[in-house]
């Protein structure tokens, strides 16, 4: 076990909002801790795009004032956080780790970045992303790869890699994400910390720069269970500028990580996916996520197989979806209200279709212009019913196939992503490779349904960590955070502490 | 580019004799909703460029969009008026090109299920002996869209884009609610065929207006108008090929529209040519069309359901609460309200004309005659209107206030003459008809002391006049009453001065 680093970073957000409750630390202090951290480490991590002092002590400053006087704005008032760059925020850059975005200051907040404001939770900055979220690994932001905090010389899973390296090299304790295929639990899995990602509907999207909106969810990233129940509390609920939004209250979710924190799973029955775990599996991880369910049947839960027929097909209709939605939510990059514009070369006054042209040429990344070609053509007449189409009805299967399981079991498990950490490179060159990544994931997506990812302990072979996921039926988050913060409690027994604090201190790594 | 400018038209009555005309009608209504079709920002005509916008109808990064229950009202309603079913479940789609007026490069709109479909409306045509016929014209459909921004291109010849220097966009369009009505083809009007356009085009502006869900003025661009025609070997019964002339901003250019692409067409197939089927330009000017970009199966929207907005479901119960709202057609409303006037053909088209049908039923149900309401509204008020160059609405007085005139002339207090006085001072605000004659002193004199004074002054000036009526020349005592008149600035009841000289001449 590491010792404890100055500022009291290596706490859980609850111990740091506990901490500002009782009075033994500031706002101020912890974020200030917060900021030496990363610029101790983030020029080895990486995973910050952008990093806001002033804003984040002058929201903190405000938390303190607000403090002295005896208000509270909410539970986790004055414990700062990260935000992943896809999110707008208003006077902060957001530029969704692409070049085309690079200078654009939105004159608006999200949703979601509006309600962590308001409950007084300084901004410490935006993270690092695969560009517009295509990714799993990080290596596909305009603005460099994010290390992972276990072995920089791996990758942190993506697209959100930046929020998950953020927590797990404690520069911050709490993030904010997005999951459109696996963007928050992925990561969570392969660098040993908790992501969630809510009922579609649960948390709202406005703000929230689309990848696909059919799919897309922000969720919370942390280092604990419980953390991720209290922002995700914090930040969910309905939102009248976001139609998709469900209208009824997605709550009870701290509740039912406390609750779950006692280890007892008795009455609980969990369903693990015969087509989600196996061959071509990383042994390691297999074992970590079997140990994982050994340990939730001696806690009392009734483990089964169940069989989900067409979740084989998964995968194939999310890169049909996925890139028919990106296609057009992209085309808006077009450099006539903002962000990057190029002018072609050679061409003296040039068309507005010119300039677009030149503009999307250089502001776009390779792996996003594979998908706007892919969902153009999806979406082409003559093609639609072939490939948008039947992805859709596939997705209707997808979706009864969890319908049917959630009448046998309470949740359904899964390794969360098929490897640990691999090495930065490794797959940059073999997309489909690549996409296998989000094979566990996809599912969730899908469906609208919730899922969690919670570290399992860590691979034999390479000490790297795993992840073990848990989904539950839409609008019963309640569920995942009960189990996952049962797993981690047992887990922790087994590994005499969390996971966390067997990952290298990073002092001293700055490249 | 062809060289359509160069073009011989046929004749229309050749054309007739070879070919049958399809016509098709697209018209884009923009609503009068307080808000954009997908935020809310004022959707109001004019104002400063740019700002009358949010990051939603802006298309800023992460921005979503929400539906304006108002407008879904507004479109169930035009729907339900031109007889369609009202769709019980239907999405809105993207509609996807590149074009810098529009925001997000997509425009959200209703592609395969429109909230109104399969209607009719029928249309009064004159005819030429001076009977109305109806001709049927099919609805598509009527579907939910935004607007786009405006583009202003700034230096070259033809305000286009080619050959300017640069180009502004003003996005306080961008959002406004559109609903866009779409004929099915329109066959079998022949030699109505352009004035079946125009009328419906009318008829469809007047059902609008008084449905109150858009100003509907084709002059500001509420109301803009795409005509579809072909041509087919007469008696075939295939359609050929067509264009489509864009924004065709009057009635009257909508019949011009329809013969002049009708000569073109016909043109082009007698040279044994085939038509380009692509979209052209009106000129208002000269009346003629010009060719647009061309419209191949190159263009290809790629349609899908929009993902950040839930379905649109009215209930049944909505929309017959809706149903119950609307107005009677003001076509069938027109031939009702003629009847009960007693008003010709010709009264009644100059009354439509001058826009006084609605001032004169309000005028009649405050208890004027029909008669004497059409004679205010139109011989002085149309006129008054016309000067200021306002519509008669707008013009100063109200029905209620007519009423009150034309009540003061049938108690005799004031004569037409002194009523138009009257009307001086409705309009400058001076208060009621009653408080404006009192201040102004226009009440007729009708007593007998200071009129017969005045009579007698009238006979002895004009002795010859005065010889002849009491030879039994009635008709002559018009001479006297004018001079009487005069006299008394023509505050003087006419027909008690006529009497009183017929009484001393007796």
């Amino acid at each position: 076990m590491s010792a404890p680093s100055t500022g009291g970073i290596r706490r859980t957000a609850a111990e740091m909002a506990a901490a500002l409750a009782d009075g033994s630390t500031t706002s101020v202090e912890l974020t200030q801790a917060h900021l030496d951290r990363i610029a101790e480490v983030d020029g080895a991590v990486h995973a910050f795009l952008h990093v806001d002092p002033e804003g984040a002590l002058a929201a903190a400053a405000r938390s303190d004032e607000r403090r002295a006087e005896g208000a509270t704005a909410s539970a986790l008032d004055g414990v700062p956080i990260a935000v992943k760059d896809v999110l707008a925020t208003e006077g902060l850059p957001t530029t969704c780790g692409s070049r085309i975005l690079e200078g654009w200051i939105p004159p608006y907040d999200a949703t979601v970045v509006a309600r962590i404001k308001a409950a007084g939770l300084p901004i410490l900055g935006k993270t690092n992303m695969d560009e517009f979220a295509m990714g799993s690994s990080t290596e596909h932001s305009a603005y460099g790869p994010t290390h992972n905090p276990w072995d920089l010389d791996r990758i942190p899973g993506g697209s959100g890699g930046g929020s998950a390296a953020a927590v797990a090299a404690f520069e911050a304790p709490l993030a904010l994400g997005t999951d459109t295929g696996g963007s928050i639990r992925q990561p969570g899995a392969v660098t040993g910390t908790v992501g969630v990602k809510p009922t579609y509907g649960a948390v709202s999207r406005y703000g929230l720069v689309a990848l696909a909106n059919s799919l897309d969810q922000v969720g919370p990233v942390t280092r604990t269970v419980l953390d991720a129940a209290l922002l995700q509390e914090l930040v969910g609920g309905h939102d009248p500028r976001d139609s998709t939004s469900v209208d009824q209250p997605v709550g009870g979710l701290v509740e039912a990580a406390r609750r779950g924190a006692d280890g007892d799973m008795s009455g609980v029955r969990v369903g693990v996916i015969t087509e989600l775990a196996g061959d071509g599996w990383q042994p390691g991880v297999m074992a970590r996520f079997r140990e994982s369910l050994d340990l939730l049947v001696d806690a009392g839960a009734e483990v089964v197989e169940v069989s989900c027929p067409h979740f084989v097909h998964a995968l194939a209709a999310y890169y049909l979806i996925l890139p028919a939605e990106a296609s057009s939510n992209l085309a808006k990059f077009d450099a006539m209200r903002y962000g990057l514009r190029v002018l072609p070369e050679g061409i003296d006054s040039p068309s507005a279709e010119e300039v677009m042209r030149a503009t999307r040429d250089a502001g776009f990344g390779d792996e996003v212009k594979r998908r706007i070609i892919l969902g153009t053509y999806a979406l082409s007449s003559g093609y639609y019913d072939a490939y948008y189409g039947q992805a859709g009805k596939v997705r209707t299967l997808i979706a009864r196939d969890f319908d049917a399981a959630f009448e046998d079991v309470d949740v359904l498990a899964s390794p969360t992503a098929p490897t640990t950490a691999f090495r930065l490179g490794e797959k940059l060159d073999d997309p489909l490779a690549m996409y296998l990544n989000d094979l566990a994931t996809i599912p969730a997506n899908l469906a609208g349904v919730p899922g969690i990812s919670v570290p399992s302990g860590l691979a034999d072979e390479d000490q790297l960590p795993a992840g073990f996921q848990i989904l539950a039926p839409a609008l019963a988050d309640e569920r995942c955070y009960r189990v996952g913060a049962a797993l981690e409690t047992l887990l922790e027994k087994k590994w005499g502490g969390p996971i966390l604090d067997r990952a290298p201190g990073l002092e001293g790594a700055a490249r | 580019m062809s060289t359509d400018t160069d073009v011989t038209l046929v004749p229309f009555d050749d054309v007739l004799a070879a070919y049958d005309p399809a016509l098709g009608l697209e018209v884009h209504v923009e609503l009068n909703t307080n808000t954009k079709m997908f935020c809310g920002c004022p959707a109001v005509f004019g104002g400063d460029p740019n700002t009358q916008v949010c990051p939603t109808c802006l298309g800023l990064p992460g921005a979503m969009p929400v539906v304006n229950g108002k407008a879904v009202e507004s479109a169930i309603r035009i729907g339900l008026a031109l007889n369609c079913e009202i769709a019980e479940w239907c999405r809105f789609a993207r509609k996807n090109y590149f074009y810098p007026d529009m925001p997000k490069n997509f425009q959200t709109s209703q592609y395969d299920e429109p909230i109104a479909f399969d209607g009719w409306m029928d249309v009064s045509i004159p005819g030429d002996d001076g009977e109305v016929e109806t001709f049927r014209v099919e609805i598509e459909r009527a579907h939910m869209e935004e607007d786009t921004g405006k583009s202003l291109h700034v230096g070259g010849a033809t305000g286009r884009i080619h050959g300017a220097d640069y180009s502004l966009v003003d996005y306080n369009r961008a959002g406004i609610p559109l609903i866009e009505i779409v004929t099915k083809p329109i066959v079998g009007a022949g030699e109505k065929a352009p004035l079946v356009a125009r009328e419906y085009v009318k008829q469809l502006r007047d059902l609008i207006v008084a449905l109150g869900v858009s100003e509907a003025r084709m002059d500001q661009g509420n109301l803009r108008a795409d005509v579809n025609l072909s041509l087919a070997p007469r008696g075939s019964d295939v359609l050929g090929t067509r264009t489509e002339t864009k924004n065709v901003n009057s009635f009257r250019s909508v019949e011009r529209a329809v013969r002049y692409e009708m000569g073109r067409h016909a043109a082009v197939l007698n040279a044994g040519d085939s038509i380009l089927q692509e979209t052209r330009h009106w000129h208002e000017d000269t009346g003629i069309t010009t060719s647009g970009r061309e419209k191949s199966d190159a263009e290809d929207y790629r349609y899908f359901p929009e993902p950040d907005l839930v379905p649109v479901a009215p209930s049944r119960e909505w929309v017959e609460e809706l149903r119950a709202t609307l107005p009677e057609n003001p076509t069938q409303k027109r031939a009702r309200l003629q009847a009960e006037w007693g008003y010709t053909d010709l009264e009644m088209r100059d009354v439509v004309a001058a826009g006084a049908v609605e001032p004169i039923e309000a005028t009649v149900a405050a208890g004027t005659t029909p008669q004497a309401a059409r004679k205010w509204w139109l011989a002085e008020l149309a006129r008054r209107a016309n000067d200021a160059g306002v519509e008669l609405t707008e013009v100063g007085v109200t029905p209620q206030q007519v009423a009150d005139v034309q009540a003061l002339v049938e108690a005799g207090t004031i004569n037409d003459k002194l009523a138009r006085q009257v009307f001086d001072g409705l309009i400058a605000g001076e208060g009621t008809a009653a408080e404006i004659v009192e201040a102004r002193g226009l009440a007729v004199v009708s007593d007998d002391g200071a009129l017969g004074a005045a009579v007698d002054a009238a006979i002895e000036a004009n002795p010859d006049v005065a010889a002849k009526i009491r030879d039994g020349k009635h008709a002559a005592a018009g001479a006297l009453i004018g001079a009487v008149m005069k006299e008394m600035r023509g505050q003087a009841d006419a027909a008690r001065v006529r009497e009183l000289i017929l009484e001393k001449l007796a």
